[in-house]
Formats: structure tokens, C-alpha cells, sequence
């Protein structure tokens, strides 16, 4: 783990990290280190997952029925398990979205105005 | 959800394994692209993901309920503990499965007989509708319909569906060998308003079920399967039934029964024309069965009911002035059966209780011995709430397995046992095990495992672990001495209850079987004889016809003399009769009433009956001449007090006379003997009969307007002076008459009958005694294995005393002492609710005296007896002890 990374970056919250893999699959059904390495690169490295935290999230997220996983071959060959989003798991991401659009939004308020 | 994830774990978990597997080869791969060495790739793989294993754990917890998972790692433990004492528990499970294999059986027989519902469709929805009288006589107040009353309560009524039925029988003459058979009455809609069908052809069609209609029959399987051997053809043959020739329309499923009992003949109650029927005021009569509308309640059916009721009174008022009607919810005919079967499931009970008491002891002596462990549990950090679970699973599953075996013992013990119940046991078709005994199998037995596994759980200990990890297990055992003792003493308490019951039982079976049954029982044979149809259409026909069987009888080798009767004394069926001692009569409920019996003049003599007083009656007895009766000594006592009452006169009323009157007074009967008492319900119920007096009259001076009703109700009766079972096929061939249709059905002898009024006592007795036997045993047992583990826990203080100078009798006295304390107290509590059993028993089970000291006395000797040989043994061991020895083992 970087030393230079901010803190917050190593603590993220919970539901964040779920929503983040939801946001991923959108693009398609990924696998495990796919899904991490498109995280960490969409986010500049800013974000690093661990699969410490991962794979236990996406455990969680097939059992709440968000995602589909099955077994197949990945780019290079290897069997890999790929995730998929179910419909169940769109419509929570997008709720998931705007809510933390919101908060974000109300945060940045709070924040303005502390900076003036 | 959480259920599933925690039995898919293990798969869940090899799932991740290899995920994790495949994530660090794609960052190995990755790392390669990126240049780095093959070492170098692995090792920064490696450093980024870290521990795979933190992974898997983390999803695993998720995946694991807490209390579920504590449960199955007990429940491993509990079957490694028991596998590795074989011993203990094969006998904790063979006790269990006793105690609780009895106890399904019971409760087998309950929940088929007692608890199932009616097998029809909606069956409460279903009543029964019947007539209510204002005044009650000793039978109630509550009669079966006249059948025009039913015709007029089914065209009036709007709450209710109603339909009729009634029993009949018969001969079939053709197909086949004549036969005499049961038979049902029914009225057209009787299946439909059942939800029943025929399996082929059909139901009687409304215009079948009325006077001048072509005469259809339904047949039951059976019939169908012996007379057509289960032809499809057999819909629209002829069956000539009562010399009547009826078309077969239908044929019932197998197993049908109306109010528990099987037939096999149906034919419309509408089409038969006798008089009794069609009669308002003196009627046989029928059962009504209906079924409530939708949305009607039974209160609603029952007020209209009493409107109808009320509307019949005003226009009959001779015969139905101060008549209603009432509906009841249809219940299944069970008779008195309900009593015995919850009185075996009591004793039962306390069987299974002992059984419990017994593997407490047995745990708790394990528990004794593994206090060290279960300290050293709580010392590593387990909470006491943790080990007494696992106490309890251990003890639970002891109780579950000794639960099944009990299920198993069950599914083949019922059959054996159903078969054995004295007579026949009602609804015996619905006995099975299904679900409802399967639960309450498994519920008894995680009760009996709770029950018996909390006091050794209770023992773990909470405080001053080190002092029970430092000591040895001997010297902690003291302090469950106590509870042992509680165990063998509550056990022995239950035993004395069981073997005080049976010993009454015993008693009261050898007082009635000593009792006189008022005749003598020996080689007399006694059947129902039918009459064909014809012969019933003519008075004179009939009597000719019965003093042809009486002398065609009397040609058969062997047999001494022969009588008719109506009612057979013992056998269900009796006449009643009131009577006034003045020719003005009182009103009818203030008369007193007797048995009235209607038999020929070598009555006396068939029976063995002791001639008191007068003479019996004599072929001059006839119609035409004095009206005579003979009475028993009980009736003269009621009637006549000191008096001597040959030569006196009794007055019957008209309306329940059986002698021919021309006029509506009641008929002056003049009393010609006295004979002795016969105990005409049977030697157990006879002396707690309300009506007991008996009244005997000519069947010569029966009227003849009676004479057809009176002759399907007649048995001959034969004294043999040989085996009486040896002249049934003899007679048989004898009495058959010209045409060959006079059947004989229902031989007994009357050995037969004494003996079937006893059964219920009998088979009582039985298995009470047998109850009683495995309590012994099992108290035995327990009080042995107490004492002996005690004992041994003793040995070392033994030494001691012994080395002390005690001698070898003064330590058996030591442990005798003991053991007479616990035996003492269990009979003192035992005696103490065996008097409450013997109530129950004097109440539920007639002839049964509950204060029987003897029974008492015997009974608790027998059992002292038995648990002071159970005591001597490990007594005797005691005093062997080598003083040594003992001391070294300490």
C-alpha cells in the first residue's frame, strides 16, 4: 500500500465499494481482477481494492441477488468466475447513485461554504 | 437465505478458493506483461493480494449462523461421546425406545379413533338431527325421527341439507349360497350430502327413493368382489335380497361405513311400505343426517329446527306434542372406547417416565465423571450457557434416536395390537401413522430429552473451577447424591402407582369372573336365526316356522333342548317394559320399568335358570288364554317387597305392551313363577344397571301385529351335552327350512358372551399388567445402577470404616440403609397416588372397587421385595471390599 495514497482511500466505506463493482458491470460481466483493475485505473490509482475486501463484497452482492456469477474463460485463458448485473442490481445502482450524488452534492455545500 | 448460505458454505468456500486462484494468476500474468521476472511477478503478486486464507475466513463467518453452527459441532461431539460408550448407550436407547415405542402406539390408536376427522367431505359441516322430547326418560330425552317427521323437516328446512338412513339385512338368495348380510336404508341424497360416490354406476336418482318405485340395490365392494368376483358387468344384474329381486345400480368404494359400521346392501328407505315406518307415533326409527347450507351456522339450523318442530306439534299434536327437533355436530360413533384408550396412554405415560428417570441417572452418573471436563471447558473459555448446550444436544439426541426406534417399534407393533383389542375397536381402518404421530412422537421425545438431560447440565460448574479441576472425580460425587436419590425414588413412586392399578384390575377380574351370571354358561349355544319374507307377511306362518326350527333342533345329535328367545342375555339388544301394580295407571315416567324378554317354554331349562317360586311357562301359554308372565326375583323384590307374588297381577301399559288388547287399557298379566336373577349386561356392568329387574312373557302370547318385528330380533337357543360349537353345522343344515333361506348368523356360545362382557377388564388388566411388569424392571434397574455407582463412589470411605474396625455387615447395612430410605419414601409417595389412580380407575372401568387394601398391600410388598434384591447386590459388593485396596485407590 502506497504511503503517499490519502487515508481515505484505504478506508472506504462499505456500501461505496458496492456500488463501485455495480458501476463496473455496467460495461459489461467482468471477473474478480478485472473489476479491480478497472477501479484502480478509472480512478487514477487513487482507489486501491484489495481482495481482502472484494471478493467478500461480491459474495455479499450475489447473495442480495444484485449480481449473477458463472465460470468462464477469461482474455488470457485462464478459467476465471465472471460477474454479471442483474436487473435487480441496476435498478439499486442507480438508487445507489443518486444518492450519493446528493450527499455529495450536500457535502460540497456544507464545505463551500466553510472554505469562504 | 441465511439457511442456505450456511449449508452451501463448504461449496462456497471451494468456489472462492479457487476465484482467488485465478485472481492471482491474471496479476501474475499482468505482472509479467509489465516485464517484470517470473520471481519477481509471483512475489509482488503475492505482496499485493496478501493472505488468501483472511479472505476465505472473512466470507466463511459471513456465511455461518452462530447458533447453528454451535448446534452441529455438538451434535458431532454428542455422536462421537455415545459412540465411544456403547454400552450406556445401547441401553439408554433400548429404554427410550420401550417407553416411547409404547407411547406412539397409544397415541396411534388416539389420534386414528379419537382425533382424526370423519372420513367425508367437509365432515363439520355435517349433523345429525334428532328428536327432543320435554320429559326425560332414563334413556334421555333425546330420540331418532319418526321417518314422516324427517319427510317434513327436509321440505320445510332452508339452513340445512337433510337425508335418512337406517339399518337393515337380510338374505341373498341369488347370486351364489344364500347368505344373511347387513344392509343400509338410505334416502337418495344420503351420498351426496357424504361427498361420496359410487365407485361404478350410481347413486339412487330422487324418484327411486319413493313407494311403488322399481327396486334398485347399491352393493358394497365386498359383496361385489364375493358374489360378481369384481365383474364390470355386475351394474344392472339381478340380486335377490329378502326374496325381493332388486337391479344393481351402483357400487361403493372399498372401506365405506356409515357411523363406523360396513354393509353390504343399500336400498331406498323411501321405497319400503311398513307401517312402522310410515307411523308418526309408534315408529321404528331413522337417522337423519344433514349438511348445514353454505353460511349457515348450526345455531341457525337449530332455531329453525324448533320453528318446524313447533308447527309439527300444533298440527300432530298426538304424536308430537311436546316434540322438537335438534341438530348435533356429527360425531364419529366411538361408543366408550375413549376412556380405556386415554387411561393405556396415562399408563403408558408413566412408563416412559421411568424410562426418563432411568437415563437422567444414567446421564447424570456420566456427568459425575465428566465434571473435570466440562470444568476444564469453562476454564479454556467457553460460557457455562455453551457446555450446558452441548449437554442438552447430547441428551436431545439421545432422546430423538430412542424417539425413532420408538417410531419404528410403533409402525410394527400397531397392527398386532389393534387386532388384540377385545371385540373390535371402532374406526380401526383410520389407525395409522402419519404426520401427527410422527410429530408427536419426535415432540415426546425431545421433551424426555430436555427433561432428562437438564439436571446433569445444571451440575456445571460456575465458581471454584480450580477446586473441581484439582479434585479427583470421586470425591465430587456427593454432592448428586441427592438427585439420584430424587430419580429412584420418583421412579419407584410411578412403579407402585402402575402395579397398585394393575393389582386392582387383577382383583376385580377375579371377583367378576366368581361371579354368578344367574345361568349356567356351559354348552349352550345361542344364534340369530333370519326369516325369509314371505314367512314374515303371515302371524300364523311365523310361528309355525319358529316351532319348526324348535323341534328340527331337538332331532340334532346332541343337542338336549331348545328355546327361542328375543333379547340373549349378555348379548347387546334389550327390550324394556313398564308396569303398574293397580289397573290405574300413573303417569309413564313415574312407572318403574324392568327387562322384558319374550322366550318359549323350555326357556328355563336351555339356560340353566333357577326355578324359585310358581312355574315356568307351558305350552298352554298361548293367545287366546290368561295373559302370563314369569319375573326374576329382583323384580318381584321391586314390586311386590315381601309379598309372594305368584297369583298376583301386573298391569302394562297399552303402548309398550307386548300382548294382544283388543281395547286401549292396560293388560292385567297374571304372575306365574318366580325365577332367579339373570345378569343380563354382563357380569362386570350388571350391578350398576339402573334397570336390572327382569320380566319374562310367552312368545305364544306375543301380538301378532308384533310378531314380524319381534322374529327378526329372535335367537334359538340350544343346551348341548356336547361341545356346543359341534352341532353349529348340523343345526345349521336342520333349521334351514324348505326353501333353504332360514340362515343362522351370530352363533356364540354363551361361554363366549360371559367371556366378552369381561374383555375390556380383561384387556385392561393385560396390559397393565404388562405396564406394570416393565416399570418394575425398569425401577429395578434403576434403583441397581444407583446404588452400584454410589457404591463405588463410596469404596474408598468403606475402606476406611473398614479398616476402622466396621465389619462386613455393618457396611451392607450402611448401603441398605440407604436404599430402604429412597425405597420407603418412592411407595409412601407412590401409595399416596395410587389412591387417586384407583378412583380414576373405579370410575372409568365398571366393577372396579377402588379401596382393594389387599390389591394395595400386595402390590407395594412385591415391589419393597424387588428393589431390596435390586439393593442386595451392590450391598454385597460394598462389604466385600478388600479395606487394602481401597485405600491404594484413593
Amino acid at each position: 500500500m502506497g504511503k503517499n495514497k490519502p487515508q481515505a482511500a484505504q478506508e472506504m466505506l462499505q456500501g461505496t465499494l458496492d456500488m463501485l463493482i455495480l458501476q463496473t458491470l455496467i460495461m459489461g460481466p467482468a471477473h474478480g481482477h478485472t473489476i479491480a483493475r478497472v477501479i484502480e485505473q478509472t480512478s487514477e490509482d487513487v482507489l486501491q481494492v484489495e481482495q481482502g475486501s472484494l471478493y467478500p463484497a461480491l459474495h455479499r452482492l450475489a447473495d442480495r441477488g444484485w449480481v449473477s456469477s458463472y465460470w468462464g474463460a477469461s482474455e488470457n485463458n485462464r478459467k476465471a468466475k465472471y460477474y454479471k448485473l442483474t436487473a435487480k442490481g441496476r435498478k439499486q445502482l442507480l438508487a445507489e447513485t443518486s444518492r450519493w450524488q446528493q450527499m455529495v452534492e450536500a457535502i460540497g455545500r456544507v464545505l463551500a461554504r466553510a472554505a469562504e | 437465505m441465511g439457511l442456505r448460505r450456511f449449508f452451501q458454505r463448504r461449496a462456497a468456500d471451494a468456489d472462492l478458493t479457487r476465484e482467488l486462484e485465478a485472481h492471482l494468476a491474471h496479476q501474475i500474468d499482468e505482472n509479467l506483461a509489465s516485464g517484470m521476472s517470473e520471481e519477481e511477478a509471483h512475489r509482488k503478486a503475492y505482496l499485493k493480494l496478501g493472505s488468501p486464507r483472511r479472505v476465505r475466513e472473512d466470507v466463511w463467518e459471513w456465511n455461518t449462523v452462530g447458533l447453528l453452527d454451535d448446534f452441529l459441532q455438538d451434535l458431532r461431539y454428542a455422536f462421537r461421546t455415545l459412540r465411544r460408550m456403547p454400552g450406556f448407550a445401547v441401553v439408554a436407547l433400548l429404554t427410550l425406545a420401550l417407553g416411547s415405542g409404547a407411547t406412539t402406539v397409544m397415541f396411534t390408536i388416539i389420534n386414528g379413533v379419537l382425533l382424526k376427522p370423519l372420513p367425508y367431505a367437509e365432515p363439520d359441516r355435517l349433523v345429525t338431527v334428532q328428536e327432543k322430547t320435554e320429559k326425560a326418560t332414563q334413556f334421555g330425552n333425546l330420540w331418532s325421527m319418526a321417518y314422516p317427521n324427517y319427510i317434513d323437516c327436509k321440505n320445510e328446512t332452508h339452513s340445512a341439507v337433510m337425508a335418512a338412513w337406517r339399518y337393515s339385512g337380510g338374505t341373498i338368495a341369488q347370486p351364489g349360497a344364500p347368505e344373511y348380510v347387513d344392509g343400509f336404508q338410505i334416502s337418495s341424497d344420503l351420498f351426496s350430502i357424504l361427498g361420496t360416490v359410487p365407485k361404478f354406476g350410481r347413486a339412487f336418482l330422487q324418484e327411486e327413493d319413493k313407494l311403488g318405485a322399481a327396486p334398485v340395490a347399491i352393493i358394497s365392494d365386498s359383496l361385489w368382489q364375493r358374489r360378481f368376483s369384481g365383474r364390470a358387468d355386475a351394474i344392472g344384474k339381478p340380486l335377490v335380497y329378502d326374496e325381493k329381486t332388486y337391479s344393481i345400480v351402483g357400487i361403493m368404494p372399498p372401506g365405506f361405513r356409515l357411523n363406523g359400521d360396513e354393509a353390504d346392501v343399500f336400498t331406498p328407505l323411501g321405497q319400503d311400505a311398513s307401517p312402522v315406518l310410515q307411523n308418526r307415533e309408534r315408529h321404528a326409527g331413522i337417522n337423519v343426517l344433514a349438511r348445514l347450507q353454505p353460511g349457515t351456522t348450526i345455531s341457525q339450523a337449530r332455531n329453525e329446527l324448533a320453528l318446524i318442530g313447533l308447527h309439527l306439534a300444533a298440527e300432530y299434536p298426538k304424536s308430537n306434542a311436546g316434540r322438537t327437533f335438534v341438530a348435533e355436530p356429527l360425531r364419529a360413533a366411538v361408543g366408550d372406547v375413549s376412556s380405556t384408550l386415554w387411561l393405556l396412554l396415562g399408563a403408558v405415560s408413566l412408563v416412559l417416565l421411568i424410562a426418563c428417570a432411568n437415563v437422567a441417572n444414567l446421564l447424570l452418573a456420566r456427568a459425575v465423571s465428566r465434571e473435570r471436563e466440562f470444568a476444564m471447558r469453562v476454564a479454556l473459555g467457553a460460557s457455562r450457557g455453551r457446555v450446558v448446550r452441548q449437554c442438552l444436544t447430547e441428551s436431545a439426541m439421545l432422546g430423538l434416536i430412542g424417539g425413532l426406534l420408538g417410531v419404528a417399534l410403533a409402525a410394527i407393533g400397531i397392527r398386532p395390537f389393534v387386532k388384540f383389542w377385545p371385540g373390535s375397536l371402532p374406526r380401526a381402518e383410520e389407525v395409522q401413522l402419519d404426520w401427527h404421530v410422527l410429530l408427536f412422537a419426535i415432540a415426546v421425545a425431545l421433551c424426555c430429552g430436555v427433561l432428562f438431560g437438564l439436571a446433569p447440565a445444571l451440575r456445571i460448574p460456575t465458581r471454584s473451577l480450580e477446586n473441581t479441576l484439582r479434585a479427583g472425580a470421586k470425591t465430587i460425587a456427593g454432592a448428586s447424591r441427592r438427585l439420584h436419590a430424587s430419580f429412584v425414588v420418583s421412579e419407584i413412586a410411578l412403579a407402585v402407582v402402575l402395579l397398585i392399578s394393575a393389582g386392582i384390575l387383577g382383583r376385580t377380574l377375579l371377583r367378576l369372573s366368581s361371579l354368578d351370571p344367574g345361568l349356567n354358561i356351559h354348552n349352550v349355544l345361542v344364534s340369530r336365526m333370519a326369516l325369509s319374507a314371505a314367512t314374515l307377511e303371515k302371524p300364523d306362518r311365523i310361528r309355525s316356522v319358529w316351532q319348526e326350527a324348535l323341534d328340527r333342533a331337538l332331532s340334532v345329535p346332541g343337542v338336549q333342548s331348545a328355546a327361542v328367545v328375543d333379547t340373549v342375555p349378555m348379548r347387546a339388544g334389550f327390550n324394556q317394559i313398564s308396569y303398574w301394580r293397580t289397573p290405574a295407571m300413573p303417569l309413564p315416567t313415574q312407572m318403574p320399568l324392568g327387562l322384558a324378554t319374550s322366550v318359549t317354554p323350555d326357556y328355563l331349562q336351555v339356560m340353566g335358570i333357577p326355578l324359585l317360586k310358581g312355574r315356568f311357562f307351558t305350552d298352554q301359554d298361548r293367545t287366546g288364554n290368561e295373559l302370563v308372565a314369569v319375573i326374576d326375583d329382583v323384580l318381584a323384590q321391586q314390586a311386590f317387597g315381601k309379598e309372594d307374588p305368584v297369583g298376583k297381577q301386573l298391569w302394562i301399559p297399552h303402548n309398550v305392551s307386548p300382548y294382544p288388547s283388543k281395547t286401549d287399557a292396560a293388560d292385567a298379566v297374571l304372575i306365574v313363577g318366580v325365577v332367579g336373577h339373570v345378569r343380563h349386561w354382563g357380569l362386570a356392568n350388571d350391578d350398576e344397571s339402573g334397570l336390572r329387574a327382569q320380566f319374562y312373557y310367552p312368545f305364544a302370547q306375543v301380538a301378532d301385529p308384533l310378531l314380524p318385528r319381534w322374529s327378526q330380533l329372535m335367537s334359538l337357543a340350544v343346551r348341548t351335552n356336547i361341545a356346543p360349537l359341534n352341532v353349529v353345522e348340523p343345526l345349521r343344515r336342520e333349521v334351514r327350512g324348505a326353501s333353504g333361506d332360514q340362515v343362522l348368523y351370530q352363533v356364540r356360545t354363551m361361554e363366549q358372551l360371559a367371556a366378552s362382557t369381561l374383555a375390556r377388564q380383561r384387556f385392561l388388566l393385560l396390559l397393565f399388567g404388562i405396564f406394570a411388569g416393565l416399570a418394575l424392571l425398569l425401577a429395578c434397574v434403576g434403583i441397581y445402577g444407583v446404588l452400584a455407582y454410589l457404591t463405588s463412589q463410596r469404596i474408598p470411605e468403606f475402606g476406611i470404616r473398614m479398616a476402622l474396625g466396621a465389619t462386613a455387615h455393618n457396611v451392607m447395612g450402611l448401603v441398605l440403609r440407604q436404599s430402604v430410605g429412597m425405597i420407603a419414601v418412592g411407595a409412601g409417595a407412590g401409595i399416596a397416588a395410587a389412591f387417586a389412580a384407583s378412583r380414576l380407575l373405579e370410575h372409568l372401568v365398571p366393577g372396579v372397587r377402588a379401596t382393594d387394601p389387599l390389591a394395595f398391600a400386595t402390590m407395594v410388598l412385591v415391589l419393597i421385595i424387588a428393589a431390596l434384591f435390586a439393593s442386595f447386590i451392590p450391598a454385597r459388593r460394598a462389604s466385600r471390599v478388600d479395606p487394602m485396596k481401597a485405600l491404594r485407590q484413593e
